[in-house]
């Protein structure tokens, strides 16, 4: 029976992979996630069909990964925003040869080196594909150790049931802090439903061909469609969003992982003062949940985005609400942590600005 | 009575090859497949091809086969590998593929003793690209980024790739062989056998380098192509077995 363990982050994602089944993993050292690896490392040990392997690079990793996933299994790497452009290449591919793959992107202060402070700044990376060509990741933002473990069960299950990869897009923040966990039941690898495309030699059968060159036009513009077809299914499937005291908000936070808990106890602290604020937290960061956002901006005209970046999601909240509220922004790049205390007087003084207290 | 003396491998398509008259590709793929068929491992190989002209080996090759991003087909072949030990994983790759972009992911392939096997097909040009230097063009060696020819002082010299493989503790069996000859393509089919025998017995990383000719980007007439390796390629590349772990395989 499942209990409650207390456990940091990384550790909840690391365990959370092993527990889906996931039984190859391959990553670059790099600060603030090693303590993922090593668990990794360890856990895979203490399996008899697990592997772990520290790559020479995370370019090595990711084409490990695509190896991994080719032979039908569930497969992850992890690493942080430098890390991650590095990988770039290798998630292309995934995408193109609609191969699954979990990918865990605990982000860093940047561009560049940047530090290694929690920031969000890989939104667009992340969101928009991060790699050449026309494709789509799925996007994954948890926002606590118990949302780490049941979204990287997920992350591995939409990655086999679209054959695409998914990412999920966490900072150090997260992966450091410690909190109580439920885990899912672990998944026996081998009762997965089998994979009908795999190359694990053509015994018997038809020999298959895993490839993204398509030297033709035609069917180069095909399988664009066809992902784009996916894409569309997965935007109608998949879209996930958690609100928070929105019923009877005149002012909404949007904001995701770290940043919306600093906002939600921002709004703890402005409901006390009588201010009706709430939050809408996506969960799934791509596909964006729009619906919600849509049917709430009937009654709310004014959101609040709060990002730990100079501005990046908002885009997407201007673009579902296209001009049917007023979109205003708040970020702090860099790695710099807002308080509640600081959050709550930019909602307190935006409240106030745009006269909400009047009915 | 009538004998069949020659015929398609049972793991060759019915394909018309594309490759230039005179490049080696077609002779190695026709070997690999020989070799396959005879060792009986046809339905538990997967093949990584590279990018590069071999990037269409899978219109002749009839197997599971994975493409791989530019140079890492060793990377690929590791995680193919690792996931089923029991299959026969192989990667195909140029020279500008295996010794220039990719070169990080074969020599820590090969360090860490990864059970596969690599054939490494050495032209000393960039062929599918149109012929610019590869790294392992040779001293004075014309391509269309080395006018006047490579000088070591502004381009670097050839890398003998094989030889720092072979320094790593974890490869036990690589040799340079060639396909321009019926000597040499007998000697590279032999070469081939064992690479394969080698990664069944589980022995670690094998590795062939085939010296192929390039007569498109080498602006040669076919047969000069195939004197020419004998006469300035082995020069710089000669034929040997680099590195022999494993002796006999029986």
């Amino acid at each position: 029976m499942a209990e409650k363990q207390l456990m940091r982050g990384s550790h909840v994602i690391g365990e959370a992979a092993v527990r889906a089944g996931c039984r190859f993993y391959a990553g670059y050292p790099i600060t603030p996630q090693n303590e993922l690896g090593e668990y990794l490392s360890a856990a895979m040990a203490g399996l008899e069909d697990g592997t772990f392997i520290q790559a020479e690079s995370e370019l090595a990793a990711i084409n490990m990964v695509i190896g991994a996933s080719m032979a039908g299994a569930r497969a992850m790497t992890s690493s942080s925003s430098p890390g991650i452009s590095l990988k770039q290449e290798g998630i292309s591919y995934l995408a193109a040869q609609e191969l699954p793959a979990v990918i865990v992107n605990t982000m860093r202060g940047g561009p560049g080196l940047g530090n290694i402070a929690p920031a969000q700044g890989d939104y667009f990376q992340a969101t928009r594909g991060g790699g050449h060509g026309d494709y789509r990741v799925i996007v994954l933002a948890p926002a606590s150790a118990q949302e780490l473990a049941n979204l990287t069960r997920k992350a591995f299950e939409y990655a086999d049931r679209y054959r695409t990869p998914v990412m999920i897009l966490g900072d150090g923040m997260m992966g450091q802090m410690m909190e109580p966990v439920t885990f899912p039941d672990p998944v026996n690898p081998k009762k997965l439903a089998p994979k009908p495309w795999i190359l694990d030699g053509a015994d018997g059968r038809p020999s298959r061909l895993i490839r993204s060159l398509l030297l033709d036009t035609s069917m180069e513009e095909e399988h664009n469609w066809k992902l784009a077809r996916k894409y569309e299914a997965i935007a109608r499937e998949i879209a996930e969003e958690d609100c928070y005291l929105t019923e009877d908000a005149r002012l909404v936070v949007v904001a995701y992982g770290t940043a919306a808990r600093i906002a939600k106890g921002a709004i703890k602290r402005v409901r006390e003062m009588g201010l009706k604020v709430g939050m809408f937290r996506p969960v799934t960061l791509y596909p964006y949940p729009q619906k919600h956002l849509l049917e709430m901006s009937r009654a709310v005209k004014d959101f609040l985005v709060f990002e730990m970046s100079t501005g990046q999601m908002v885009e997407d909240v201007k673009l579902v609400l296209e001009g049917r509220a007023r979109v205003h922004f708040y970020g702090r790049p860099g790695g710099i942590v807002s308080t509640p205390d600081e959050i709550a007087k930019v909602i307190s003084s935006l409240y106030y600005r745009q006269h909400l207290e009047e009915e | 009575m009538e004998k069949k003396v020659f015929q398609r491998p049972r793991y060759l398509k019915k394909a018309v090859f594309h490759y230039c008259p005179g490049c080696g590709h077609s002779i190695i793929h026709r070997l690999i497949a020989e070799v396959i068929e005879e060792l009986e491992i046809g339905n538990r190989v997967v093949a990584v091809p590279p990018a590069g002209c071999a990037v269409l080996a899978y219109n002749y090759l009839d197997m599971d086969m994975g493409e791989a991003p530019h140079g890492r087909g060793a990377a690929v072949a590791t995680g193919i590998k690792r996931i089923l030990p029991d299959r026969i994983v192989f990667s195909y790759q140029g020279d500008g593929d295996i010794a220039a972009i990719g070169t990080a992911e074969t020599i820590h392939a090969a360090n860490r003793g990864e059970n596969i096997t690599v054939f490494f097909v050495n032209n000393g040009v960039y062929g599918m690209t149109g012929g610019q230097m590869a790294p392992t063009t040779i001293d004075g060696q014309n391509s269309t980024t080395t006018p006047g020819g490579r000088d070591p002082s502004r381009d670097g010299s050839p890398l003998d790739l094989s030889r720092m493989l072979a320094i790593a503790r974890g490869s036990v069996y690589i040799e340079r062989t060639a396909v321009n000859s019926y000597k040499n393509i007998r000697r590279t089919k032999k070469a081939i056998t064992k690479a394969f025998r080698t990664q069944m017995a589980g022995r670690g990383f094998s590795l062939v380098e085939i010296l192929s000719p390039c007569p498109t980007n080498w602006k040669m007439s076919p047969v000069d192509a195939a004197r020419w390796v004998d006469d300035t390629f082995m020069k710089v590349f000669p034929l040997k077995v680099i590195k022999d772990e494993v002796g006999k395989l029986s």
